[in-house]
Order: structure tokens, then sequence, then C-alpha cells
């Protein structure tokens, strides 16, 4: 019996055979109809490879690994099992490579293979750098350059700062809000898995030369390149299904599954901001989705979408592209905001400054960010007065960012500021996400926009965004939940030395890059005017210590995971939920619910308390009686 | 915020200021300008970089300020006092930076709205964008457009019509507002070059037009910015800025 269950009891084995079982169904589909239909080739490799490898082994792999038991069992009028808990939470270190439905587990998987991610997106950064050290070409030829920083800027999106960001909040939100665990677990394991195959989608495109079209593809140079591109347009679909099942999965659970006395007036800014997030998410993701099936289907089904001779529209693709990827952009910061304010608020010991209207800016952010996706097309050649009013809302969303930026400010005021690397990362993030901020006001105003769209000066403003600004709210995040997630306290030295030599390199790699780009060096070239050589040398020189200093991390979190000394439950002194609990917290998050009496952020309010449980009910009643 | 603590951060605040002036200055930024459209967004560059500065140093003094002042004593357990908000201080910067950013708004639209206009007695140049090279095209006076809006161009062919003088580089005589005219035959181009300031996409199958009002004689580069292939990072040529005599004996040269 038991090798029957090895075969066919969901894990890898079964997976394994399930997803050769299904490259084999969708090579059957592709071979027989190009047969029955008299087709030359018989055996026509693009068309193989998207249906079989792109589209029928990932479902094959995810079915071989049990994400669909439960509902296919339920389809077929089998008898569901009933819920033993058996696939929730982790026993042993397997138990973190199969489908969990512990939200704590899937954070710390998602977070585990995000950060895979990033060392491998951060590997082909230095390689660009590499080529660019010198103004010649040097060292891989223009369509592996092009692959580089297209897949370099693919990886650190969709597959780290995106779905770092639902990682920690998977690990903290739940516990956040008082809940035992998401809304929907089993939908929440599928999204976890389905994001590994969008990885290595984008990575395995390298074997396949064609995906050098830059992240943002556009048509219609993204029809015209080789096989390979259509890696990048499937990346996104897999990748994009998971952010949108989180997304939801993260709405259901904040709307239906707080503890009692949580009032959306309680709620942590954290949780505001994957609020927030979430419904970004689940209303612009399906434009990216759409953008590159026209690709793909004007490539594969010859289409013609962006094909000007035939009736389409270039412009099209960039209006559906942006509509998602500049929401996309806020999709990648609001829960690095949430991550600040909780860091910042702890560590400064003080209630966070204007709690209402730092939850009202992220709506206000929301609202906006919406209609501000044509300030990437300035000079693209649309509608000119389309200029005035995207110019305008997107100027105006610098009154919410910068209410955000100036609380945090006035968090910190009077307070009595912890130092710990944590809060460094958070005040880090303050510091460089306003020169972003700033640089992108130079690029909101249209005039300076025309002169510099598509040189350094973009590269510049967005690394300082996404990399001093994302990034190092996640380093925020992972160094202040460490403790909570693992049990174990990292080594704060190491976590110091860590930050210092990321801002420092950070800061030499990126600011040098606005000038550049301001006289005139135009982005997505592997070889550039010797003009440019010194700055060049200097960037390149600081980007390989920048690469560096993430070993230190990386170093720190191994050790400190297996041999750390023990975290204790609360070990900043916090008050929101996830620290009335131990570390790492029960199986079901919270032996009794807690009822929530009072604000979250009551730092000096002698007597304020965020939530009460039951014990400390009787303990009051005490209290009172005497 | 006590008068003593306010003049301190009141220091620091010129001090960045200062700092953020000497970088604004002493680094050379802006390429040279060499176009009246460049006057303009220049213009804009030094407006917007004027209030970034007051911003930055606005916020960097506080920072800077608040973290040295309010760093936690060792083995201090205490909290901070609990200041929830303060309505006052939060209308007021909601208010100002949203007064700062209409006026940046106006600067811009009304700039934009100059370097946009196509002026009366404009020369016509078409700029046809391709792998990987540029054609630039002048057409005779008077000639009628096709229906693309070409005179020099057919829609997807890389012919220049028998009519027009053609060059790789863009010839252009000096203190004269020329609108370029520009299309791709492939994929989508940019035209741009720095000491001009103006940058537009060639979109195959539609008409992009730009104003550029040389104002000095030269040589500069004139790039392909929008990735475009292999050869996109090859596709630079030369902007040559010519008097208006000796232009005028080049396009009657053969």
């Amino acid at each position: 019996m038991s090798w029957r269950r090895y075969l066919l009891g969901p894990g890898w084995i079964r997976a394994a055979w399930m997803t050769a079982l299904f490259f084999g169904i969708g090579f059957g589909i592709v071979v027989g109809i190009r047969a029955l239909a008299g087709w030359d080739p018989l055996f026509f490799w693009d068309a193989i490879i998207t249906v079989a490898a792109l589209t029928a082994a990932p479902i094959g792999f995810l079915a071989g690994l049990g994400a669909f038991d439960y509902w296919l069992a339920w389809a077929f009028g089998q008898p569901t099992k009933p819920e033993d808990h058996s696939g929730h939470g982790a026993r042993r270190w397997t138990d973190y490579f199969r489908i969990n439905t512990d939200h704590k587990v899937i954070g710390i998987q998602y977070v585990t293979t995000t950060i895979f991610f990033f060392l491998a997106g951060g590997m082909l950064a230095m390689l660009v750098r590499a080529e660019l050290a010198q103004p010649e070409a040097d060292y891989v030829d223009p369509q592996t350059y092009n692959e580089l920083f297209s897949v370099h800027a693919s990886l650190m999106i969709f597959l780290f700062v995106i779905p770092a960001f639902a990682g920690l909040a998977n690990y903290v939100l739940p516990l956040m809000i008082g809940a035992p665990d998401m809304a929907f677990p089993k939908l929440n394991a599928l999204s976890y898995w389905l994001l590994p195959i969008g990885g290595i989608m984008m990575l395995s495109s390298f074997f396949f030369p064609g995906f050098g079209a830059g992240w943002t593809n556009y048509a219609p140079l993204s029809v015209e390149q080789p096989f390979g591109n259509v890696f990048f347009s499937m990346a996104v679909q897999w990748a994009g299904a998971s952010s949108i099942m989180t997304a939801l999965n993260f709405l259901v659970t904040i709307i239906t599954m707080r503890a009692p006395g949580m009032t959306f007036w309680r709620m942590p800014l954290l949780v505001w901001a994957n609020f927030t997030t979430s419904l970004l998410v689940v209303i612009a993701t399906p434009f990216i989705a759409g953008s590159q099936f026209f690709v793909m289907f004007d490539r594969v089904m010859h289409t013609n979408f962006f094909n000007m001779a035939e009736g389409g529209y270039p412009l099209g693709y960039q209006h559906i592209f942006w509509f998602y990827s500049h929401p996309a952009v806020y999709i990648m910061i609001l829960p690095g905001f949430g991550i600040a304010s909780e860091v910042i608020s702890t560590m400064s010991r003080k209630p966070i400054f204007g709690y209402r209207l730092m939850a009202l800016s992220l709506v206000a952010i929301l609202i906006l960010g919406f209609s501000v996706w044509a300030h990437h097309m300035f000079v693209a050649g649309m509608a000119t007065w389309l200029r005035i009013p995207m110019m305008i809302t997107t100027l105006l969303i610098a009154v919410p960012t910068g209410i955000k930026v100036f609380s945090w400010l006035a968090t910190t005021w009077e307070g009595r500021i912890n130092f710990s690397t944590p809060m460094l990362w958070a005040l880090g993030f303050v510091s460089q996400f306003v020169i972003g901020g700033l640089s992108g006001i130079y690029l909101g105003a249209v005039p300076i926009d025309i002169a510099v769209s598509d040189t350094y000066f973009i590269v510049a403003h967005i690394h300082y965004v996404l990399l001093g600004g994302s990034l190092f709210t996640i380093f925020a995040g992972i160094y202040y939940w460490f403790p909570k997630m693992t049990g174990r306290m990292y080594n704060e030295r190491l976590g110091k030395v860590h930050f210092w030599l990321t801002f420092v390199a950070f800061n030499v790699t990126f600011f040098p890059m606005h000038i550049i780009g301001v006289q005139g060096m135009p982005r997505r070239v592997y070889t550039y005017d010797p003009e440019f050589g010194s700055w060049n040398l200097v960037i390149s020189i600081a980007s390989f210590v920048l690469g560096t200093s993430f070993l230190i991390f990386v170093y720190n979190m191994l050790v400190s995971w297996i041999r750390g000394p023990r975290a204790p439950a609360n070990p900043w002194r916090g008050l929101t939920l996830e620290w009335q609990v131990s570390s790492p917290p029960p199986l079901f998050n919270f032996d009794e619910i807690p009822q929530v009496v009072g604000n979250p952020y009551e730092y000096g309010v002698s007597g304020a308390r965020h939530a009460v449980f039951n014990g400390d009910r009787e303990a009051l009643r005490e209290e009172v009686r005497a | 915020m006590r008068a003593g603590s306010l003049i301190r951060v009141l220091l620091v605040a010129v001090l960045l200021a200062a700092i953020a002036t000497a970088v604004a200055i002493f680094i050379p930024w802006l390429p040279d300008q060499a176009s009246e459209e460049g006057g303009r967004v220049d213009f804009v560059f030094w407006f917007v970089t004027a209030i970034c500065i007051g911003i930055f140093s606005v916020v960097a003094s506080l920072s800077v300020y608040s973290l040295i002042k309010f760093r936690a004593k060792p083995d201090d357990d205490s909290d901070g006092p609990p200041i929830h908000g303060h309505t006052g201080i939060e209308i007021t910067w909601t208010v100002i930076p949203l007064v700062l950013v209409l006026a940046m708004i106006v600067v811009s639209s009304v700039a934009l709205a100059q370097n946009d206009r196509d002026p009366a007695n404009s020369m016509r140049v078409e700029v046809l964008g391709q792998q990987f090279a540029w054609t630039v095209a002048y057409p005779p006076e008077g000639a009628k457009e096709d229906m693309d809006g070409f005179v020099c161009f057919t829609r997807g062919s890389g012919e220049v019509d028998s009519r027009c003088k053609s060059s790789p580089n863009l010839m252009l005589p000096l203190d004269r507002h020329v609108r370029l005219h520009l299309t791709a035959r492939d994929v989508i181009h940019s035209f741009f070059v720095p000491e001009f300031r103006q940058k537009q996409d060639a979109v195959p199958g539609l008409k992009t037009e730009i104003t550029v009002t040389p104002t000095k004689l030269g040589n500069f580069p004139f790039i392909c910015t929008e990735l475009c292939g292999l050869g996109h990072a090859l596709m630079r040529t030369r902007a040559i800025v010519l008097s208006q005599s000796k232009f005028d004996a080049w396009r009657a040269s053969k």
C-alpha cells in the first residue's frame, strides 16, 4: 500500500509525474491538432513549449503537489476529507516544502522564496553593471544584455517586491487583526505555489532568447522579439494570478475576520496599507495580464492588436500596460508605508502622529493612483492635452505622500528613539524616499520629464523609490518580525553593519545616475558616450559593494535562525496583537480570541490597552473588586 | 516646540539648504543649452529645484534634529509623550505642499504650452526612425502631404521621396523655428537631443510632432532613447546647427 500512497498521494513524487503527464497532454494537443490539420512542421516547438511547458505542465505540478485536492474531491462528488489540520503548521522543516494552509508557514515560504529571487535578480544587476563599467561593449552580446536588464527588473518587481510584501503581510496581518488564519487558507497555499512557477519561467527565458524588450515589453518591439518573449508573457500570468488571489484573500480576511472590537479605526496602519494595496491589486493586475496576452496573441496567433498596418494601435499597449504598472508602484510602496508606521511608532515609543490622516492618505493615494498612468507616456505621442490632467494628478499625489513623511517625522519628535536595526531601515527608508519623491516631482513636471524621459535619471528615480523605498521597508519588516517568525533573535551588530553598508553603497550607486541622466545618457544601452565613463565606473564599483552587503544579511538570517538566542514574545515592547502571543505564535495564533478595546499605538498613555484576553478580564475584575 | 529648539532646527535647515544649493550649483547638472525650448525647460528645472531644496532642508533638518535630540538613553524604558496629532499642524503640511504643487503645475503648463506651439513661419522637417538609423528629410516648400501626413516618407517603406533632400544627420539653421514631423518604420524609436531638451517618440503608423528652435551653432548628439532592439545603443547620430546661409548652401547641394 505504501508505494501507492507514495505515487498517488499529494507531494513531490506525484508532482513530478503529473508535471510530465500534463506536459505530455499539452504536447499531444498541439501535435494532434497539427497532424489533423496537416500543418507543417508537425513538431512546431514554439507552440509546443507555449502550450505544454508554460501552460499545462505548471497545472500538473500544482495538482500533483495537492493544491487542488480538496476542491477536486468536492467537485467530483467524492467525500471530502474532514479537516484534521494535518496540512496546517510546520512540525518539521519538510513541512515548508508542501501545500501548507498555515498563514505563518506560507508567510515564511513567501519571504524565503522572494529573497532567493532577489539574490538572483541582484546578480543580474551586477552583470549589467560589469558591462557598463567601461563605455565600450565588453562582456556580453547585445541580446544577452537586453535580457539581463529585462529579467532583472521582472524578478525584482514580480518575484521580490510585490510578493515579499504579500509574504510579510501573510504572516503578521491575521495576527494583527486577531484572526486564527486567513479567510481562505487553501487559496492562500495555492497563491504561494503559483509564485515559483512564474519565477522559474522568467529565469529560464535565458535559455530561449527573446525576452529583451525590457520589463515594460513595449509593442511592437516585443511582438517582433524571438520566441523567448512568451516566457515573460506567461510568467506574468502565473505571478499575477498569485498576486490577485492573495489580494482577494487579504480583503476578505480584513473585512470579515477582525477580532471583536477591532473597528476600522482601530486597525494598525499595516492592515490599512494592505487593505488599500489589495484593492489596487484586484483592480489593476488584470490589465497587465491582458496586455501580455495581447502581445502573446499578436505573435502566436497573428492577431493585430498593436500592428498599425492592420488597424492596431501601438499606444494602446502602453495605456493598458501603465494602467496596471503605475498603480503597481503603489502596490510596491503602500505596504512599505504600513511597515514603516509600525516600526517607527514602536521604536519611538510614541503613538503614530495623525493616525486617521495617515489612513486617509493611503486611500487618497489609492484613488489618485488610478488617474496618473499616462505620465509614463509624456513623450509617447498620445493626445497632447492629456499631459496636463495627468501632470495635475501626478503632482497632487505629492500631498498625501508628504503628509505621511511629515507624520513619521512628527512621530519621532520627543520620542525615546531606539536605533535598532528595523528602525534604521525604517528611517533610512524615509530619508531615501524623500529623495525619490523629490526626483518624482521633477518627472511629474512635463517639460522636465520630456528632457529626462528614458535617461538614467529615470533609472535613478525608480531605484530611489523601489530600492531606497520598498526594499528598505522590506528589510525593516524582516528584521522587525524575525523574532516573531523564527522564535530567535538575529545578531544586532551584523544587522547594523548590513544597514550602513547598504545605505552608503546604495547612494554612491544611484545618486550619480541623476547627473548622467540629466546630461543625456539614455537607459537600456550596453555601450555609451565615453564622456559618461568615469561616473559609470564609480557606479559599477559601488554596485558590487551594494551586492556584497546582502551576503551579510543572508549569513545573519541563516545563522540566527539555526542558533540565535531565543526570542521573547515581545522583544520590542509593541502594543499590536502579534506581540501579545508567543514567538513563534501557537498553531492557531490565539488560544482565545482577543477582545479589542482601544487604539493600536497608545504608547505613553497610562493604563491604555489595545486588546484584552479572557484571563486579563478576570484579573481586571479582581482589581476592580479590590 | 520651544524657541531654543526652533532656532537650532532653523540653523540646521539653513546649513542643509546651503549644502543642497552647492550640490545644485557646483555639479554641472544640465548639458549645454542650445535651443529656445531648452531655455524654458531649464527655467522649470531650476524653479522645481528651488522648491525641492526648500522641502529637503525642512524635512532633513527636522529629522536630523529629532534623531539626535530624542535618542533613547541606554536603559530608558519610558514611553514618549502621548501626542496623537495636531489639527493645525496637519492642515499646514497639507496646504503648503498643495500650494507649491499648484505653482509647479502652472509654471510647467505655461512652459509646455509655449514649447508645444507650431509657429506660423516654422520650417518643416520630417524624421524617420528605423532599426537602427535615423533618416532626416527636407520637403520642398508647399509640397502636399499624403494621407499619413508626410511628404517624404511613404508608410512602411524606408524610401525617401525624390523631391526631398535627405540626410542621416539632423541639419538645422540657426534661430529658425523647426517643426519636426516624426514617424517610425518598424518599432518605436525616440528622438532626443540633450542640448535641445526636446524628446518625442517616433511611432510606426503615427505622426508625432515637436518644435525645436536652435540658438547655438554646433554639433550635438542626436540619439534614440526608446529601446528598439539589438542596435539601440548604436542608434546615435548628430544634430548639426549651421548659419542660415551655410544651411541654405547645404540644402541646395546635391
